[in-house]
């Protein structure tokens, strides 16, 4: 199952000419040259910025994502108003749209925001609760804790909103590591977005990193390009690693895809 | 009266906690979808204003030979490939299941191509191992299957899409994690009932273990649709942003893209984005409609 991954991760520390002879996991010949010229490989823009620039970009999404779908999620879970179950069907809705019907609107809209080229059209939906699906899984995780502690709290004098960041956010914990994890996951292997949003080099992520190493050296240079998805794909198995467990229970319990 | 103002202000309070979710809704949600509808009938350059022409864009997509063929290659893609996913998942959920040792290492490794899948990097990967140099090729002809050495799988239009379907495949983890976690809620006794009964594990399967889980093999299935409609990344880098050779890998969202993002042409874009929202939303509801007939619930 993993074979080509592990062939090609060997690989990556084969000489060039070893490549394509050598169908083994283990290289006969190990060298770093592949991944000391493809890190500086492109014209001027080394790999060092793609990782700085996805990094950002991760961090962002993340913050952005873990507050604005808390915030709804604790609505949806927490409170009574007029209207939830009428708002709670289009959260459903937009889970399931495919996004290519908002997508040539939204490209028209931040094209004339002068958006494009920097990496806003990618961070601030998600400050606005886009990604539907962790909404969704918080409010059913929220909606499992005891109504009690709220009524608790309140009688103590508590706010609603002393109520959400003091007793519910750290209550959810686990589902708010799934929703950290799942958006550095998704966000380091994008690549839709960012090839629509970004075309200035030096913002460029890995994916688009990686995309234009093929582009400019051809076929001629596997040892360099597998040197570089090694790379890139490294900070994902070291969260799976690390978050194996909670990755899985996630899957396992809401659906969530990898 | 004091009731009235009471409630006044939890409804600002829960609409206060809502107001990034409902800004995104609005401005990122519904706006654009009735923009994009809007622009569906219209011919669109985003430089002149839009041009209302009808059903013009809808007419000439099914005059317009690329769009049937991205249209050919995305329904071979979606209806061989999730389903062969699907069947791989359960198959190795019911082995892994099985009280093995090291259940939850095979759970593990067979996990993180899903995880991976959908990367640039696994793409590129792709790209190499059905190359004419590729890995597979290597294969095959040390174990003396010499005929293939010339044939690029991902350059010839017959096998194309079969090595992205073999992608697709590939990530067949996170729904196996899914299968697994349901087959272990299934009660023992049934099984146990079913030993006594004399039946054998190829009886359990399709007497016990298909049943139960039919709920949660349809949430899969719809999932899997919508989500394999969408493909864009492995087609549009292994076909290195052409479609391929003879547009074998012209995925929907690629011609979709080309159209918009390099043509130019919003108008004929948006109509190709709610001719795929009306195909998977048809879809379901059609799945939703036969779900009766096969999907089991406990009520």
């Amino acid at each position: 199952m993993l074979y080509p991954l592990i062939w090609m991760i060997s690989s990556s520390f084969k000489p060039e000419e070893l490549i394509f002879k050598d169908m083994g996991l283990f290289p006969s010949e190990v060298t770093f040259e592949n991944y000391i010229k493809g890190w500086n490989g492109l014209s001027g823009t080394s790999f060092g910025l793609f990782f700085k620039n996805t990094i950002i970009l991760v961090i962002f999404c993340i913050i952005g994502n873990l507050v604005s779908c808390s915030l709804a999620g604790f609505a949806f879970a927490r409170l009574r108003f007029r209207g939830s179950n009428l708002l709670f069907s289009i959260l459903i809705v937009t889970m399931m749209l495919p996004f290519h019907v908002v997508l040539i609107p939204r490209f028209i809209m931040f094209n004339a925001l002068g958006w494009t080229n920097t990496f806003l059209p990618l961070i601030v939906p998600k400050f606005l609760a886009t990604e539907g699906f962790f909404c969704f899984m918080l409010v059913q995780f929220m909606r499992g804790i005891p109504r009690d502690l709220d009524e608790a709290a309140m009688i103590d004098g508590c706010g609603v909103f002393s109520i959400y960041l003091k007793i519910i956010m750290p209550l959810c914990k686990s589902p708010l590591t799934l929703v950290a994890v799942f958006t550095l996951i998704w966000t380091w292997n994008d690549f839709f977005s960012q090839l629509i949003y970004i075309g200035d080099p030096h913002l460029f992520t890995i994916a688009l990193g990686l995309r234009t190493f093929i582009d400019s050296t051809g076929d001629s240079n596997y040892g360099q390009l597998f040197a570089m998805s090694t790379l890139s794909l490294l900070p994902i198995i070291i969260v799976f690693i690390f978050a194996q467990k909670q990755l899985i229970a996630g899957v396992a319990t809401q659906g969530l895809k990898g | 009266m004091k009731t009235n103002s009471k409630y006044k202000y939890t409804q600002k309070i829960a609409f206060a906690f809502l107001a990034p979710w409902l800004i995104g809704v609005v401005v990122f949600s519904l706006v654009p979808m009735i923009a994009s509808l809007y622009y569906s009938f219209t011919d669109y350059d985003m430089f002149n204003a839009p041009q209302w022409v009808g059903m013009g864009n809808y007419i000439e997509m099914f005059n317009d030979a690329r769009f049937i063929q991205s249209a050919k290659v995305t329904a071979h893609y979606v209806a061989l490939g999730v389903p062969l996913q699907l069947i791989f998942a359960l198959f190795l959920a019911v082995i892994i299941s099985d009280k093995i040792p090291g259940f939850k290492i095979f759970r593990a490794v067979y996990y993180v191509p899903s995880l991976l899948g959908g990367s640039v990097a696994i793409a590129l990967l792709w790209r190499q191992v059905f190359g004419i140099d590729g890995l597979l090729n290597n294969l095959l002809s040390s174990l003396g299957f010499t005929q293939f050495e010339n044939i690029s799988w991902i350059n010839n239009p017959g096998s194309a899409v079969n090595t992205l379907i073999v992608l697709l495949v590939w990530q067949f983890g996170s729904c196996m994690v899914i299968f697994v976690s349901a087959i272990k809620n299934i009660p023992d006794t049934l099984y146990e009932a079913a030993e006594i009964d004399g039946a054998g594990p190829v009886k359990r399967f399709f007497k016990i273990t298909f049943p139960m889980l039919t709920p949660i093999i349809f949430f899969n299935l719809i999932m899997q649709l919508i989500s394999a409609f969408q493909a864009f990344t492995p087609a549009f880098i292994i076909g290195k942003g052409t479609g391929g050779f003879r547009d074998s890998i012209l995925f929907y969202t690629l011609y979709l893209y080309f159209k918009g993002f390099t043509q130019y042409e919003m108008g004929y874009a948006s109509a190709m984005a709610w001719f795929l929202l009306i195909v998977v939303g048809l879809l379901t509801l059609v799945l939703f409609g036969t779900s009766k007939f096969w999907v089991h619930y406990d009520d």
